[in-house]
């Protein structure tokens, strides 16, 4: 909780202001006892009403002032932590941003999604009230204290007693709270996850007809955060009774102590009233300042929370080198590279090596989970090689600038994700400078340009978050042409091309070798088809090299190949075969 | 204005449905308003008899301790029973509220698994998580505060006037005729208030929807560089967010300050009066303390009924974005009753379907297609030619917009959708599994598979050696949409899915798209072996993988334009030759 004070910094004037008014209104409550203890002492007995009214005037003037101090007070408050969420949002937001692929796969994103909304919330409210009554609270309680040491000490060591097991009985409250109220946040966090996997998942619920199952399993989930609501609500609820409980047998004790004082002379009956009254206000801030622990306890788990996100650190250094302007453009050499996923058991890539010259395509196939997702993901740096080096442009990935290294690849990923706005924001997040020409270059080459013409709007046509309002094959289109539109040096596409059909695959293929310049082009594919005629073809089995050479070479002399095209291309008699020959 | 009208009444109509919710739990909430009675009645009780305490000390020497010490013991026993009264009633409480939220959310989950997938297809997956967890949050936030203070405070008031009037019916008046004030500036408040919140919950939404695109999608972000550009735009959200919450939360906050100035003049008043009296012997000291006392307690109340009301404003506000959500018409019930499939022999019929997402485009139109059992259907045709639509309509994720779809001669929508599903394996693209083991995913269509036939299943898909080798072989628990796994063993567990059900019906949605041909060649066979005698429908760009099928169907723009087998079509040289000519294109 305390890492997130930075994000305060810049509101110490409202942090200031807002306590110091809320502390004013609070001294003007202070001083009201004070008021009817005249009253009680001067003006009742001298029967003195013009004393009287005067006094009651004094009253309501206090109350006016008090007013216009909390009013300035709240302001102070809420523009303080309004502005210190924003503020954490945003950290938090350019802080996920730095994180590197192992962090975000080690934390997931569900979780990082509540602490962003529903935790920052927390903090929020926990923030304005600890600014409007953190202060206030123990202000009074204090001030009622040595009110009532300036009327009679003995009486006041009532006070300071009873303060003091206020304190035990309160912080003990809390101390037990918090964990629970953490494992709370946690539970919930487990129901976030399966509404959202729910959401997620619909078609394949509905298909297998597991309505019923999810809804249990949710319920399941539900009923087990209900019960540690209550758990906890049940130990927190104990707090305002024993608390009154405390402060009556303080004015048990009280009235007496002054019984006997008046008794002796030692104190007036309006001054047993204005130590009453102290009690009284004691015992009103007292709750107020018992929900506050409450609403606190559960602020602090978050901003908990915030800060074990934002204590992640990036697990790469930044580099620092920038290619001269004559490197080579779009090189990339694998020496001997190695890969352990962290908290893996086993290598997911053994001991690669080879040379991509630019503009050449490299062809990566191998069977599923043979590491070629893993390999192409080295390129752009968003996993370190735990053994060897990956060099683009001639300089290690590792010691590049990553703004350097990131501008120079375009990567197509599997899963075709497009984001909520247009066409045209989609395409732009290649390059926000692209011109209309850059746009419709790119979307050509990608085989998109009908797509965006069977929009009514075309490039401006609105799409919903993940793209949901175009179909597989037309978001794998546009997620291509959002790549182009970078004109990068190196292109990644990691089976991007799954859900095209053959005759768009193969005229992407052939567009992208047309180009002006001419990307050093990586394609992750299953079909052989697609790498086929590539300049260098890698054959992946279980993370390590088993073949590397052009197809006919891999057809002569790799099994794994081998097997690999013949699976495709089996039937002899196929008109396809014949043709693959005349290519040939 | 119309507008301002209108919203009160839809506030009252979340409240009655609140009220719904909380009806099961009326016992529990009788039981809690009659022990806020009496903690009520013995917390207004403790000022009178701290007064007639404070009636026996009148002067030195003059201290009655025969009539103080009982007064002091009566006290305690007050404040004894007071505080076990509290502490039940916070317990009832809770758990009204707790329950209460825990129906909400049952009933919010429970809808959503009824919604068509045409709302859930066109509202970010963040608005309805959002909905549903912090809202419902807030939401119990101000019930709970509502629960614990609104009654009490009721009560106190009530209470306090009884007791003020049995000491003096005068000064009671000034206090009565003071106080409504308070309840004026509240509700004044309270109204001006209620916008904003509104505001600030849906720019909230909004926020929550972005966050969960860049968070989710992050890799992506980073991978283009965007993350500056991303977090501009998310700036420009929080900004916004950042000035309708100032509003909302300052406005709002002004409602305690105000109260308690009105709760400062009833003092005053009551001050006035009451020494007033005192000085025309009329009323005693400790009768002037008990009054002040009470005015502090009557007041109070007020001060938390208004606190309350804006923190339930803010609350029926998250409430209306729920039940929104609850009130969002479920899909065509199913018919009742339903007719029964029996065993079914897989025929599907398809007559002049037209079907369209959105009434501007037409996509499917008067389509028609019969298929007899155990054919293998081979839908091919350009990417965004209608292939997954037509999926949708099998499975009865959408419903035709006219036309019928029968299977074994039954309309589809006189069955229950549970029934049609149940007949049909589908394996999609976007591969899914959920949270759990990786026995627990494959047996999801069949929870009461024996081990024996889960491992069966998984080596007929060909998952069983990468399950192996996995830290805890079958019981390995995958994540959030199964992050450790290549999308290839999620594709690979997709199909041992359905191998383990073996319905008559399949649909396979470029089902091997992620799977290398080696491994997709090993599970052909168990797939032959699978669509054997079962009614199929493929949709896959790999042609040789459908060049076995009875029926290949050529879609091109939602149409069905050719129809037929591989060398029928090849021979008719028409849209399925070009792309089959293409496929090998340099």
């Amino acid at each position: 909780m305390k890492k997130l004070l930075v994000y305060m910094k810049g509101f110490g004037r409202e942090c200031v202001l807002g306590p110091l008014f809320k502390l004013l209104e609070a001294s003007f409550e202070l001083i009201v006892p004070l008021i009817v203890a005249a009253i009680i002492d001067r003006g009742i007995p001298a029967l003195d009403r013009g004393y009287i009214v005067r006094m009651c005037l004094w009253l309501v003037a206090l109350g006016g002032v008090g007013l216009l101090s909390a009013v300035t007070a709240q302001y102070f408050a809420a523009k303080a932590a309004i502005g210190f969420s924003a503020r954490l949002r945003h950290a938090l937001m350019e802080h996920i941003g730095r994180l590197g692929y192992t962090e975000l796969d080690r934390i997931g994103t569900s979780t990082l999604v509540t602490r962003m909304t529903s935790d920052v919330n927390q903090v929020q409210t926990g923030v304005n009230m600890t600014l409007r009554l953190l202060l206030r609270s123990p202000f009074v309680v204090f001030g009622a204290m040595i009110m009532a040491f300036t009327i009679d000490v003995s009486c006041a060591a009532i006070f300071a007693g009873v303060i003091a097991v206020l304190c035990v009985i309160v912080f003990g409250i809390m101390l037990v709270t918090i964990p629970m109220y953490r494992r709370v946040q946690g539970q919930l966090d487990s129901v976030t996850a399966a509404t959202r996997e729910n959401l997620t998942g619909v078609r394949v619920v509905r298909a297998f007809g597991k309505e019923q199952a999810q809804e249990q399993r949710f319920q399941k989930l539900n009923r087990l955060l209900t019960r540690m609501q209550l758990a906890v609500g049940r130990v927190s609820a104990a707090m305002n009774p024993v608390t009154y409980v405390v402060i009556n047998a303080a004015v048990i004790l009280l009235i007496h102590r002054g019984a006997m004082r008046v008794q002796l002379g030692d104190l007036s009956q309006g001054q047993v009233v204005a130590l009453y009254n102290y009690m009284s206000q004691i015992l009103v801030e007292l709750v107020k300042m018992a929900n506050l622990i409450i609403l606190l306890t559960k602020a602090a788990a978050c901003g908990d929370r915030i800060a074990g996100v934002l204590d992640v650190q990036p697990g790469q250094q930044e580099g620092t080198l920038v290619p001269a302007a004559d490197a080579p453009r779009g090189r990339v050499v694998f020496d001997h590279v190695c890969l352990t996923y962290q908290g893996a058991g086993a290598e997911s890539l053994t001991d690669v090596s080879f040379t991509a010259e630019p503009g050449q395509t490299i062809g990566i196939i191998g069977g599923t989970g043979s590491g070629k997702t893993t390999l192409v993901n080295l390129i752009p740096r968003f996993y370190d090689a735990t053994r060897g080096r990956v060099l683009v442009d001639g300089i290690c990935v590792s010691d590049m600038k990553r703004e350097a290294l990131r501008e120079r690849i375009a990567v197509v990923p599997q899963k075709a994700v497009l984001f909520k706005g247009t066409i045209r924001s989609n395409l732009l997040w290649g390059n926000p400078e692209a011109d209309e020409e850059a746009l419709r270059r790119a979307l050509e080459t990608a085989q998109a340009l009908d797509v965006v013409a069977a929009k009514p709007l075309g490039l401006d046509e609105p799409v919903e978050q993940g793209g949901r309002n175009f179909s597989g094959g037309q978001r794998q289109r546009l997620t291509i042409a959002r790549a182009l539109v970078r004109n990068p040096e190196i292109l990644i596409l990691d089976d991007s091309a799954s859900a095209l059909d053959y005759a768009t695959d193969a005229a992407l293929r052939r567009a992208i070798r047309q180009m002006e310049n001419p990307p050093t082009t990586f394609i992750v594919s299953q079909r052989a088809a697609s790498i086929r005629f590539a300049d260098l073809i890698l054959v992946l089995d279980d993370g390590k090299v088993v073949g590397m050479g052009t197809h006919d070479e891999l057809l002569a002399a790799c099994p794994v190949y081998q097997e690999i095209y013949r699976s495709q291309f089996r039937q002899d008699s196929a008109p396809a075969a014949r043709e693959v020959t005349a290519h040939a | 204005m119309p507008d301002r009208k209108k919203k009160p009444a839809n506030q009252r109509a979340v409240l009655r449905r609140v009220l719904a919710y909380i009806r099961p739990h009326m016992p529990l909430v009788a039981l809690s308003l009659l022990l806020s009675l009496v903690s009520v009645a013995l917390t207004l009780y403790v000022p009178v008899l701290v007064g007639r305490a404070i009636d026996c000390i009148v002067a030195p020497g003059v201290v009655r301790f025969d009539a103080l010490v009982p007064i002091l013991k009566t006290i305690a026993v007050c404040v004894l029973v007071t505080a076990g009264a509290q502490w039940l009633q916070n317990e009832l409480n809770n758990r009204v509220t707790y329950n209460t939220v825990r129906d909400i959310r049952r009933d919010a989950f429970a809808h959503i698994q009824t919604l068509p997938l045409k709302y859930l297809d066109a509202h970010p997956t963040g608005d309805i998580v959002s909905r549903m967890i912090s809202d419902v949050d807030t939401f119990a936030d101000g019930l709970l505060m509502g629960f614990t203070q609104l009654f009490t405070g009721v009560m106190t008031i009530l209470g306090t006037l009884i007791f003020m009037l049995t000491l003096s019916a005068p000064i009671t008046l000034v206090v009565v005729l003071i106080t409504p004030l308070s309840l004026f500036v509240a509700n004044f408040i309270a109204r001006r208030t209620y916008d904003m919140f509104r505001l600030q919950t849906k720019t909230r939404g909004e926020q929550t929807a972005l966050i969960d695109e860049a968070i989710g999608e992050q890799k992506l972000v980073q991978a283009f560089g965007h993350g500056a550009q991303t977090l501009s735009e998310f700036d420009e959200v929080n900004e916004r967010l950042r000035q309708c919450s100032l509003r909302a939360t300052f406005f709002s906050s002004l409602t305690n300050p105000c109260t308690r100035f009105v709760n400062a003049i009833v003092y005053a008043g009551v001050g006035l009066t009451g020494a007033l009296a005192a000085v025309s012997g009329a009323l005693t000291v400790g009768g002037l303390s008990s009054f002040l006392s009470y005015a502090n307690q009557y007041t109070k109340p007020f001060n938390e009924i208004s606190g309350v009301i804006t923190e339930l404003q803010n609350a029926l506000a998250c409430a209306g974005r729920i039940f929104e959500l609850i009130d969002e018409p479920s899909q065509t019930p199913d018919p009742k009753p339903a007719k029964a499939l029996g065993e079914v022999r897989g025929e599907v019929a398809l007559d002049h379907v037209c079907f369209s997402y959105t009434p501007e485009r037409k996509l499917i139109e008067d389509f028609t297609l019969r298929v007899r059992p155990g054919q293998r259907v081979a839908i091919v045709g350009p990417t965004g030619c209608g292939k997954t639509t037509l999926i949708n309509l099998l499975m009865r994720f959408y419903d035709v917009n006219s036309g019928e779809i029968r299977v074994d001669g039954i309309e589809t929508r006189e069955v229950t959708r549970g029934a049609l599903r149940q007949n049909i394996g589908m394996v999609l693209q976007d591969t899914w599994l959920s949270s759990g083991t990786i026995r627990d995913n494959i047996a999801m269509g069949r929870p009461d598979a024996s081990f024996e036939e889960i491992v069966e299943a998984a080596k007929a898909a060909h998952a069983h050696s990468f399950i192996r080798r996995l830290p805890d072989g079958y019981s390995t628990v995958i994540s959030e949409s199964g992050g450790q796994l290549s999308q290839g063993q999620k594709q690979l567990l997709c199909i041992a899915r359905v191998m383990l059900c073996l319905p008559p019906m399949l649909i396979l949605d470029e089902a091997t798209s992620s799977i290398d041909t080696r491994t997709e060649l090993r599970i052909q066979s168990a797939f032959a072996q699978m669509m054997q005698g079962r009614t199929s429908f493929i949709v896959a760009h790999r042609l040789s993988t459908i060049q076995s099928a009875d029926v290949i169907l050529v879609m091109r723009d939602g149409h069905v334009v050719e129809q037929g087998t591989h060398e029928e079509l090849l021979a008719h040289g028409g849209f399925y030759h070009q792309l089959y000519e293409s496929q090998f294109a340099q």
